[in-house]
């Protein structure tokens, strides 16, 4: 165990950034509405990215990386919708949705008022649509961005029984798809306030990678409504998540808090204080 | 030609029952223009959110203005949830053809360019399909294999409405890299603009702005509303004032604290 504490939101946000680090050809991250979480994960990964200096991973269309040659540009893009910061688009709302249809971007992050053990995710609302018991904003763009973005990390910083169900109420965004269906993106892992996981499309299940300081296998069966797997070895084979270090907590809240409350200011402020 | 005029006059142009298009919060919301409309006593309001609403949606739905609205979510951002929209469609009092965002913008592309309808990609397994009789699924029309699409039929707002820092005396205004707010006023039949001053000049003339002008050919009248985007921001000239939307979030909660917030700070002009 590390001595340095943390709050729950920096250990996601590290979370985050080491998965971004570890999936291949991440050159492109975007995140969209509602995800300070996510958004700070991004410029961190980003920041350590830049570290190991080196080449850029694949960002933009495949015919592009390849004129552009190696050492072009940035080892990883981070774009952030709705502020002025870290936003490079300029072609309107539609922009964000072009990019990513056109296989621009990487990497996006989606969180669910509900996820299933499909990677099924609603952030619509629950009940009987459309007699909704409890309506959440919408589905916002994940109809679209599920299906186009290769690397779809979800979030869900509550883990319980409520958000992680047998089975979702409404399907703003299905995690898996006919063959006949065009998709060349979907779910590759899910981060939670409990634990991470991943996905594999083939199965359509996931599989418990790692359990966060303190929590317990155990304690992901009683807290998820759905079923999941276990790696090879079993409940003792599961590693815990790494917890960020002095020097890592360091980093995010003095670089990163001031970049990311650019777009969320009421997070950072509560967050990084 | 573009017509300039005052604030409620401008109100006055939006006829009840239009369907209105209004960009997200952060998209120089024309917030005064809102507030005139329902001191004006704006009603059956048809509202497409391009394609987030907000706060102004939220007023407007809470001031009994609104009959219908399209929109792939509505939201106050960090404020929280929309009260009023959320009790609103709980109680089922509003009906909502619930979208995604890139469904919104595809259908207004539509209208820009005068087709019925245009196709986009995902969505095939979404329950927002199964919900919305008005779109259809189909095969690859072109038989290469594409896979099925989903084709969305072209949005026609009755009027846009927006704020920005400036238009010049012949009725361009500054946009600058706003451009939803561009498809958004192709798109529609009538754009009405507010706007924090007018400048005497031609937007046109000079390259460096011109390229951020959307054209007078669009625009069909305008008035200055100092602080227009308030309690919203505007891009370079002021932040969005969180203290006042967290409030209002707080306050709309209840159908009693709304109609306080509603005599306070809308009803009396400011």
């Amino acid at each position: 165990m590390t001595g340095a504490s943390y709050k729950p939101e920096e250990l996601l946000i590290t979370t985050f950034a080491r998965l971004l680090l570890r999936l291949e050809r991440i050159g492109h991250v975007a995140v969209g509405a509602l995800s300070p979480i996510p958004g700070a994960a991004a410029l961190l990964a980003q920041a350590l990215a830049a570290d190991e200096g080196g080449e850029e991973a694949g960002q933009e269309t495949e015919k592009g990386a390849a004129l552009a040659g190696p050492g072009q540009g940035h080892k990883m893009r981070v774009s952030i919708i709705h502020g002025d910061a870290n936003n490079p688009f300029t072609d309107g709302g539609r922009e964000l949705f072009d990019c990513a249809g056109q296989g621009r971007i990487d990497a996006f992050f989606l969180g669910g008022a509900q996820i299933d053990g499909g990677a099924n995710i609603n952030l619509l609302g629950t009940g009987d649509y459309p007699d909704l018991d409890k309506r959440f904003p919408g589905s916002f763009g994940s109809a679209f961005v599920y299906f186009v973005i290769p690397n779809v990390i979800l979030f869900a910083p509550e883990h319980t029984k409520r958000v992680l169900v047998n089975k979702v109420d409404f399907i703003s965004a299905p995690g898996t798809s006919p063959p006949e269906v065009h998709r060349p993106g979907g779910p590759k892992a899910l981060v939670t306030g409990k634990c991470a996981m991943e996905f594999d499309a083939a199965t359509k299940r996931f599989t418990l990678e790692s359990v966060h300081p303190g929590v317990t296998v155990e304690d992901i069966r009683d807290n998820t409504g759905f079923d999941f797997d276990l790696p090879d070895g079993g409940p003792d084979a599961v590693p815990e998540t790494p917890a960020p270090d002095a020097a890592l907590l360091d980093r995010l809240r003095t670089t990163i808090g001031p970049e990311i409350a650019k777009t969320y200011p009421a997070f950072a402020e509560r967050v990084f204080g | 030609m573009t017509q300039f005029e005052d604030l409620q006059s401008l109100a006055g142009r939006v006829p009840h029952g239009a369907l209105v298009a209004l960009a997200p919060d952060y998209s120089w919301v024309p917030m005064a223009l809102v507030r005139a409309m329902i001191r004006g006593g704006i009603k059956e309001l048809k509202m497409l959110a391009v394609p987030i609403g907000g706060m102004a949606t939220d007023l407007l739905i809470g001031a009994g203005a609104v009959a219908s609205l399209e929109a792939a979510a509505v939201s106050l951002g960090e404020a929280g949830p929309a009260p009023r929209f959320t009790v609103a469609v709980e109680t089922g009092a509003l009906p909502v053809r619930d979208t995604t965002c890139p469904a919104i913008h595809t259908a207004l592309q539509a209208s820009e360019k005068g087709v019925p309808f245009m196709p986009l990609g995902g969505l095939i397994g979404s329950d927002l399909v199964e919900n919305r009789s008005d779109w259809k699924v189909m095969d690859d029309p072109l038989g290469e294999g594409g896979g099925p699409v989903v084709l969305l039929p072209a949005i026609k707002p009755d009027v846009a409405l927006f704020h920005s820092p400036k238009a010049d005396i012949h009725g361009n205004v500054w946009i600058g890299r706003r451009r939803e707010l561009m498809t958004m006023a192709h798109a529609s039949s009538a754009s009405l603009v507010t706007v924090e001053t007018i400048e005497d000049r031609d937007f046109l003339a000079d390259e460096e702005t011109a390229a951020g002008t959307l054209a007078s050919l669009y625009v069909t009248a305008i008035a200055e509303a100092k602080n227009g985007a308030w309690p919203q921001g505007l891009t370079g000239h002021y932040d969005r004032d969180a203290d006042h939307i967290r409030a209002y979030a707080e306050a709309a909660k209840t159908e009693e604290g709304f109609r306080q917030y509603l005599e306070g700070d809308v009803l009396e002009p400011s």
